[in-house]
């Protein structure tokens, strides 16, 4: 089993986040197993721009799937100088890495600064973090975005045996199974909040894992640690959820989107 | 390859190790020093294990229980089931023609395979292993023809004299000390995996400056590199 292999059996592929410069990433220790989750603290690592362009881009293209390009930066102008190279893909804004200092500039301001570079569909990831997560996805839709990435990984700590930080860097991202209930909720608050299409992305193991996140409102899902433990799981998560689809007499999955709001969208944030 | 489900065979202490025997049933054993992702029982991410020993029916795992997942593993009872991805990664370079097989600790997992490979009409190639304690020493059987020493000795003082090519895992200390002993010794490394087949990023170590995925570049590296 082979990364690409793993990258053919889905529907879509988001690549790592690409900066402006390439980056070496955080130093080892870079990833630690909690009890419900894993934290990671790859801390960005990428070729940069110009290599990915020129080397690992048209290499993607050959997985026959769409791409979408997950893009990082520094400043609002990073941002936008990247989305103005890119051609025939799904743009993913970065707008939330926990392994480095936040951006200055708000994410709205980056989303504008993207809106008028490109005309490419763009999606802006969010933080589990933020207080009001639906606030941001306004200010996300007003800026232009396409549609939202919910959610990024959330900040964590793991201390080992020495009671000493277990990553190079200290802190990392927490993802895994642990996160569900945090994407649920922001899934759950931003459909209620924006007219957007919404990729519910934290924690997904199962079929019925990802049907609980397009029945918050979700229209597409994405798996990330579950791809590490197995590679082979989205045709066991496909399966799984035609399954639960089937039982629940929905007909297609689509069916249950945003079932869950409709009994409560008053008492939603 | 594909991600497979096996049941274990048994398993036996070492000290405080435990060889973990799985049923092969058509499965690949790779070259020596490549490893295998072994599924943790309800934990939530594999644990990299290079192949330990390997036989007709059987693969062969040395663990040490060192956190909840290793420790998971060495508590499997015979019949358990568990997901097996492998073999992954590089391995030893077994076109060599005089191995001294060099291992400290658990970093001797690797090594009873490996001497299985190079074992020629003359015997079994020669091992230095290097342990805590007599305790930890318990597994040096495991590995044919073999000089064990104890700590505060350790493995880099028996080096012989005379050239040979240097095939070793242990600690980091131990492989470093290595290195600028025995400069093209080839050396298997270790760091936590999320996934062992190159797409976390998470296993990076850093050699002479530069990041490497030691899953894919590695796990064993030429010393000099």
């Amino acid at each position: 089993m082979t990364a690409p292999e793993v990258a053919r059996s889905l529907d879509a592929f988001v690549t790592k986040t690409i900066t402006p410069e390439p980056r070496d990433g955080n130093p080892p220790v870079r990833i630690a197993e909690t009890g419900a989750g894993m934290l990671n603290s790859i801390g960005l690592a990428n070729p940069g721009r110009e290599r990915f362009l020129a080397e690992v881009l048209p290499r993607l293209r050959e997985l026959g799937l769409p791409l979408w390009v997950s893009v990082g930066g520094f400043s609002a102008s990073d941002y936008a100088a990247t989305c103005s190279l890119l051609e025939d893909v799904t743009i993913e804004l970065n707008l939330s890495c926990p392994n480095v200092d936040e951006a200055p500039e708000g994410a709205a301001e980056i989303v504008a600064a993207c809106r008028e570079s490109t005309q490419l569909p763009l999606y802006a990831k969010l933080s589990p973090s933020a207080w009001n997560i639906a606030e941001h996805a306004r200010a996300a839709e007003s800026a232009g975005a396409d549609g939202l990435s919910l959610v990024n990984t959330l900040r964590g700590l793991a201390l080992g045996g020495d009671l000493r930080p277990v990553l190079g860097s200290g802190t990392g991202g927490y993802s895994g199974p642990a996160l569900k209930p945090v994407a649920l909720a922001a899934v759950y608050a931003c459909a209620n909040a924006v007219d957007l299409p919404i990729v519910g992305i934290g924690g997904v193991c199962t079929g019925l894992d990802a049907l609980e996140l397009i029945a918050a409102g979700a229209s597409a899902v994405g798996l990330g640690t579950i791809l590490f433990a197995d590679p082979e799981s989205p045709a066991r998560i496909r399966g799984e959820l035609a399954a639960e689809t089937a039982s629940r007499n929905l007909g297609h999955p689509l069916a249950a989107r945003g079932l869950a709001l409709q009994s409560s969208r008053e008492t939603v944030v | 390859m594909r991600r497979r489900l096996r049941r274990v065979a048994g398993s036996e202490s070492f000290g405080p190790y435990t060889l973990l025997r799985i049923e092969r049933d058509g499965l690949e054993t790779g070259v020596p020093g490549q490893f295998f992702m072994l599924e943790a029982p309800g934990r939530v991410l594999p644990r990299p294990m290079s192949l330990c020993l390997a036989t007709r029916a059987e693969l062969a795992f040395l663990i040490d229980p060192v956190g909840p997942g290793t420790r998971m593993l060495c508590t499997l009872e015979p019949g358990a089931e568990l997901h097996l991805l492998g073999p992954l990664g590089i391995g030893f370079d077994l076109a060599v023609e005089r191995p001294l097989l060099v291992g400290g600790g658990i970093g001797i997992a690797p090594l009873p395979f490996l001497s299985q490979r190079l074992a020629r009409s003359g015997g079994s190639p020669p091992a230095l292993l290097g342990f805590r304690s007599e305790w930890h020493a318990e597994a040096a059987v495991l590995v044919p023809n073999a000089e064990v020493c104890i700590e505060p000795a350790f493995v880099t003082d028996l080096l012989p004299d005379e050239p040979h090519d240097v095939l070793a895992c242990g600690p980091e200390p131990m492989l470093e000390a290595l290195r600028l002993l025995v400069p093209p010794a080839q050396l298997a490394w270790e760091a936590p995996m999320a996934c062992g087949f190159g797409a976390c990023y998470g296993c990076a170590v850093e050699i002479d400056g530069e990041l490497k995925r030691l899953c894919v570049e590695g796990p064993v590296l030429a010393g000099a590199a």
